[in-house]
């Protein structure tokens, strides 16, 4: 659509300026403020220039939390767009079982992270869940708070479980677009199943998708209270994350300036990737619209 | 036929994928805790609905369920209210700096709330508001408001503008074309984005555990509470699970023939 000049639009868009100006810049500000200064207590502090983030930095800590999180959006990122795809493309396209299944599809994203927690806790502990108890049973020994391995697969298995939905309904409202001609002139040219999901299905489903992969991206990277809740971020430190080892360092610890200082990087590697995202979904937005 | 029944095993595994657990938090929260701890069983030996007594005859357990709706429904008045002119702006008009604005709104749904926490924390004891409702609704407008403006602004560019001059002409003014007639249009992305705002300030804990400690506490800070404490209760952990899940499966059961639709013309 064609938009027209006009600045006064601002007063518009000034209550959002003011409100999350109020919840985003503020705080923000006052990161930056802890990641230069050193204090001894009593609120006494002093600059410490970039001493906060050279150590940070060069620090091991910060580089296996990091490794860690990276490895983990890597896979979640894997396992849950495939499978959301293949998922949505096996979905009832309309009548009752389209609804049924968009019901309970979309349950699991609403149950508060916590409790998602608790029910994959509840589920996988081997003294009291269907699945530990199960797996111990058949032989099979598995036990996610002693073994970093198990660990990591029931933490996976949990986000799978929690998201895989939210990619297959993104991708299942992008394949309802798709006009019916489509699919009748490509039977007429006798093209394979692959080549209507290569040809029609998935460029249909780009946009969608990239949005998809958006929002994972940044709430896997960001994710703190299922792990938190399920593992605690251990055995050892195996499953501390980002959000985990920051926490933990800024509440626990109170080491206000480390914690800030690595909050401000941690904050900028998620603004450039989510920008390389963002940059590559307007332009792909806008050859479309051409 | 080869297909559909691939699609049907397909969409059965997955689907019991997603219910089990479930299944075995209910299965839970009917049992005593003995039960859980000593016996290993597939329905409960033993029916008991104790474990729902205790939360909704304790006001420690069932304020905190009050406490979270408050704020979410307080949130997602706020965070519709404000967003509605911005994505009406953003739809329509360009303006100086409006791409960046706009970027800059979706960075604060990427910062993560670990980042925000403590600062929050400062914030908000300092003008008095920590432990209050609508503290931690405006910590949740952080990343509901960008979130609200993303997806209406999706919608309104399907309004056509010949729609806006018309009322003009018509000598509607600007305040009164937007409620009597523009938002009527933009119903259902209202009611998407609304449902987001909802879904997302209710299942936030890190925030709204940090802003919270007794008078508006939220269920889910409560939860963590009794895990720590007093040994594992699971029967009643599991049963304020199930509890929580309540107001989310009614929120879908009644948006269910628009979250298909809100998603693809929501950008969401």
């Amino acid at each position: 659509m064609e938009k027209t000049q006009n600045n006064k639009a601002w007063f518009l868009v000034l209550p959002v300026l003011i409100v999350v100006a109020f919840s985003a810049v503020i705080p923000l500000m006052t990161v930056v403020n802890y990641s230069v200064n050193d204090t001894f207590g009593q609120n006494d502090f002093f600059w410490n220039g970039l001493g906060w983030f050279e150590e940070m930095i060069s620090s091991d800590r910060m580089h296996a939390a990091l490794g860690r999180q990276v490895l983990f959006s890597a896979i979640i990122l894997a396992i849950e767009v495939p499978l959301g795809i293949f998922v949505a493309l096996n979905m009832p396209k309309k009548g009752f079982w389209a609804s049924f299944c968009l019901v309970l599809m979309a349950l699991p994203l609403l149950i508060p992270f916590n409790v998602v927690g608790t029910i994959w806790q509840i589920f996988c502990r081997p003294d009291i869940g269907l699945l530990g108890r199960g797996l111990t049973n058949i032989g099979i020994d598995y036990n996610y708070t002693n073994d970093a391995l198990d660990a990591w697969i029931t933490i996976i298995v949990m986000d799978v479980w929690h998201w895989t939905s939210l990619v297959a309904l993104l991708c299942y409202a992008g394949l309802q677009s798709i006009p019916q001609a489509y699919y009748q002139a490509a039977k007429i040219d006798q093209a394979s199943r692959w080549s209507v999901f290569r040809y029609i299905e998935l460029p249909k489903m780009s946009g969608v998708l990239l949005i998809a992969v958006l929002l994972r991206f940044m709430d896997s990277f960001m994710i703190y209270t299922e792990p938190f809740v399920l593992t605690g971020g251990g055995p050892g430190n195996s499953t501390t994350f980002l959000s985990i080892d920051l926490v933990k360092m800024a509440v626990g610890q109170f080491d206000l300036g480390p914690a800030a200082a690595f909050s401000i990087m941690y904050f900028l590697v998620i603004l450039l990737v989510s920008w390389v995202f963002y940059t590559v979904m307007t332009t792909l937005d806008a050859q479309e619209t051409k | 036929m080869m297909k559909n029944r691939a699609s049907l095993i397909t969409m059965t595994i997955y689907l019991l994928f997603l219910l089990i657990p479930i299944y075995w938090l209910i299965n839970m929260s009917l049992k005593t805790n003995t039960e859980i701890t000593s016996t290993f069983s597939l329905v409960p030996n033993k029916l008991t609905f104790a474990n729902y007594v205790t939360i909704l005859t304790d006001p420690s357990w069932y304020m905190g369920y009050v406490n979270s709706m408050i704020y979410v429904v307080l949130n997602t008045l706020i965070s519709i209210t404000v967003a509605l002119p911005a994505a009406y702006a953003f739809s329509r008009y360009n303006f100086m700096g409006d791409k960046h604005l706009f970027f800059w709104l979706l960075t604060n749904r990427m910062s993560p709330p670990a980042v925000f926490a403590l600062p929050f924390f400062q914030l908000y004891s300092s003008i008095g508001l920590f432990d209050t409702h609508i503290a931690v609704a405006l910590a949740h407008c952080l990343f509901n408001v960008p979130l609200a403006v993303w997806i209406l602004e999706g919608f309104m560019r399907g309004v056509p503008k010949e729609i806006d001059e018309t009322a003009y002409i018509d000598g509607y003014s600007f305040p009164r074309f937007f409620i009597r007639i523009f938002m009527p249009l933009v119903a259902s992305g209202i009611g998407v984005a609304a449902f987001f705002c909802f879904m997302f300030s209710w299942v936030e804990l890190l925030l709204s555990r940090t802003l919270t400690a007794v008078n508006a506490k939220s269920i889910a800070a409560t939860m963590t509470r009794t895990v720590s404490a007093s040994g594992m209760d699971w029967g009643v952990l599991a049963a304020a699970g199930v509890l929580t899940i309540i107001p989310g499966a009614l929120v879908i059961y009644f948006v269910r023939n628009y979250i298909a639709k809100g998603f693809a013309l929501g950008r969401v």
